[in-house]
């Protein structure tokens, strides 16, 4: 049991809702800002960021396949799950979100993956011996055709699946923010603005992953980080951002200006029990810096060298802002009581079902996948050399 | 003569797993009309609950009554129904003074000398069996509904335990039970009031405070309730369609 002040309602004094449905909107926000980068490339035709397209991909698909577990890892009855797709709540949020997650998972990303991979799943299948060969030959489900006339409508397709990927991503994470932003019951959550501030801030932090990802996988092949590439990556990070902040300082001049029944009592959690991870955390450390940090590397003449470091710390600084940003929202929805009279706590566990060890796991997973799937499907050129830069 | 012993022995064992009115029900719930069924009719039912604050002298025997009927957990964070008490000072009408001790399972101690200018009253809170419920909008599998006679029931075999409901309900009337990891609230008794009973929170309230209503029988007590007095339910600003409807309710209260 938590500890409280002022009046909650008795049934309030156990939280709801605990880290690992912080890491939910955390884990599916980067599949959605990963998928928008790699989006970048193919439709938009942004040449710069290519060395990131297909780690973007991957990234995608690795953070998706874990994004289901904190939830699975939080029900009560997960063996029951299942029926949120055989006998669906229209009504609900959470139940239409089992829709929209398979069909990005399954239509968008895996398919996109597959052609995108498909004349490589075939070399890779020609070239390769025993196991190696079997697992090749599976994933390219019997497809052995490398002819131009078949690679061009790999590329098409491919490209017909990014457009339409799009509004899938924007649809994936917008509906994160709508299971919030639709509870009526918690002035915290319930705004219209809920699913564009967590679209933008999904875009934010998935740039920010590739972007690091991308660093790491640099550094350990010790090849150089594309200068062109980041300089771009850094810029659209900067503009997608702007945005992100803007729409947030507006959800909290309303709220401020507007001061309805509920402002005191937020107001007050803002300046207690949420300081450290909203006013530092999120808007200092994790917003107003890193921002800075990409604005000073346009608006001012820097070294290649130091500019990349800037884009290195600014976005290890972002994803920091916006981990707190899910928290704030998530715990920050449940540390008040709907009576507006009180305040209660969260203490997190360590070793248990839903505790920090747990998340921490859960973080670490899809880099394991990912690590998987880039040995499967090398998202960089096989020659190190023959790489441009 | 074997049919008729057939007959007997099927009605004998039908009786002895099930009370009269349920054995007699059986068909009809079988054929899935149960609102066909003798004794209890569904359609003939819409049930609401009238809550009269100047009667209510915060005994908590409601908040008894309920765990022990309903076999509730004792824990204040698992509480069907639960009892507010109130000390609004006139001085700062803005900061009422709330508590609910274990929810007033044992009532309240005394608060002690208090100014002149100290108003107290209770508050008995249940879930509100609104209309448009917003914890059934949200469930993701239909586990919690509104039955047709207008109460919000929990399908315990079928909840998913993911505490959607939970965030949703605007007046934190819904909580897991740690036994069976699904949600619990208050079911209004349907065990009791299907078959003729009021329930248990209304029938060992001493001062009669709570009263059980169903809203389309003309002659029940609760219309003269509604028609005579200034009533409001709980946060009217949600729109919850809540069928709780209270008398003396003070704008303090949330």
């Amino acid at each position: 049991m938590q500890g409280f002040e002022g009046f909650i309602y008795p049934n309030e004094l156990e939280l709801q809702w605990s880290v690992l449905i912080v890491l939910y909107p955390f884990i599916t926000g980067l599949v959605a800002g990963a998928f928008i980068l790699a989006s970048l490339e193919r439709v938009f035709n942004v040449e710069a960021v290519k060395p990131t397209y297909r780690l973007a991909l991957l990234t995608a698909l690795a953070f998706l396949m874990v994004a289901p577990l904190p939830l699975q890892l939080h029900l009560g009855h997960p063996e029951r799950s299942f029926e949120m797709y055989l006998t669906p709540h229209t009504s609900s949020a959470m139940a239409m979100f089992g829709f929209v997650y398979l069909w990005y998972l399954m239509v968008v990303l895996v398919l996109e993956i597959w052609f995108d991979y498909r004349k490589d799943i075939v070399l890779a299948w020609q070239e390769s011996k025993g196991l190696k060969r079997i697992i090749y030959g599976v994933m390219a489900l019997g497809s052995r055709n490398l002819s131009a006339a078949a690679l061009q409508i790999d590329e098409r397709i491919g490209r017909f699946l990014t457009v339409i990927g799009i509004p899938s991503a924007f649809l994936l994470h917008g509906y994160v923010g709508f299971i919030f932003g639709s509870i009526k019951a918690n002035p915290w959550w319930s705004s219209s603005m809920m699913p564009i501030v967590f679209l933008f801030s999904a875009i934010v932090s998935g740039i920010a992953l590739i972007t690091i990802l991308y660093y790491l996988i640099s550094w350990y092949r010790k090849t150089p980080v594309n200068q062109e590439c980041v300089d771009t990556i850094a810029r659209y990070l900067l503009y997608a951002f702007l945005i992100d902040f803007s729409l947030e300082l507006l959800d909290l001049i309303h709220r401020i200006y507007e001061a309805d029944e509920s402002f005191k009592s937020l107001d007050f959690m803002v300046h207690t029990s949420l300081y450290m991870s909203h006013i530092i955390i999120q808007l200092l450390i994790g917003t107003v810096v890193p921002l800075l940090m990409l604005g000073s590397a346009q608006l001012f003449k820097i070294r290649p060298a130091t500019r990349k470091l800037i884009y290195f710390i600014a976005c290890i600084l972002t994803l920091i802002g916006i981990f707190a940003m899910r928290w704030n929202v998530v715990i920050g929805g449940q540390l008040f009581s709907k009576s507006f009279l009180g305040y209660t706590t969260y203490k997190m566990q360590f070793a248990t079902r839903e505790g920090l060890l747990t998340a921490i796991v859960l973080l670490i997973l899809p880099f394991l996948i990912l690590a998987g799937l880039a040995h499967l499907l090398p998202p960089w050129d096989e020659e190190p050399k023959t790489a441009r830069h | 003569m074997r049919e008729n012993r057939r007959q007997f022995l099927n009605h004998a064992s039908k009786l002895l797993v099930l009370t009269a009115p349920a054995a007699a029900a059986w068909p009809y719930i079988r054929a899935e009309r149960p609102q066909d069924a003798p004794g209890y009719k569904m359609d003939e039912h819409w049930w609401g609950m009238a809550i009269d604050i100047d009667k209510c002298i915060g005994c908590g025997t409601c908040v008894r009554g309920c765990k022990a009927e309903n076999n509730v957990l004792l824990t204040p964070q698992t509480s069907r129904t639960w009892v507010e008490r109130y000390l609004v000072d006139t001085d700062d009408m803005d900061h009422p003074r709330v508590d609910s001790p274990n929810a007033a399972y044992d009532g309240f101690p005394d608060p002690g000398p208090q100014p002149e200018t100290v108003k107290t009253f209770y508050v008995p809170k249940l879930c509100n069996h609104c209309m448009h419920s917003p914890c059934v909008q949200v469930c993701p599998v239909g586990a919690t509904f509104e039955s047709p006679d207008g109460v919000v029931l929990v399908d315990k075999s079928y909840c998913l335990g993911c505490r959607y409901c939970v965030q949703a309900c605007p007046y934190g009337c819904r909580y897991i039970d740690p036994r069976t990891k699904t949600v619990d609230k208050c079911s209004l008794c349907y065990h009791r009031i299907t078959k003729g009973l009021t329930t248990a929170c209304c029938e060992v309230c001493p001062t009669g405070a709570r009263a059980l209503g169903n809203l389309k029988d003309p002659k029940d007590p609760i219309h003269k309730f509604l028609r005579e007095n200034n009533v409001l339910v709980l946060k009217p600003q949600m729109a919850t369609g809540s069928k709780t409807w209270y008398k003396g309710l003070d704008g303090a209260v949330r």
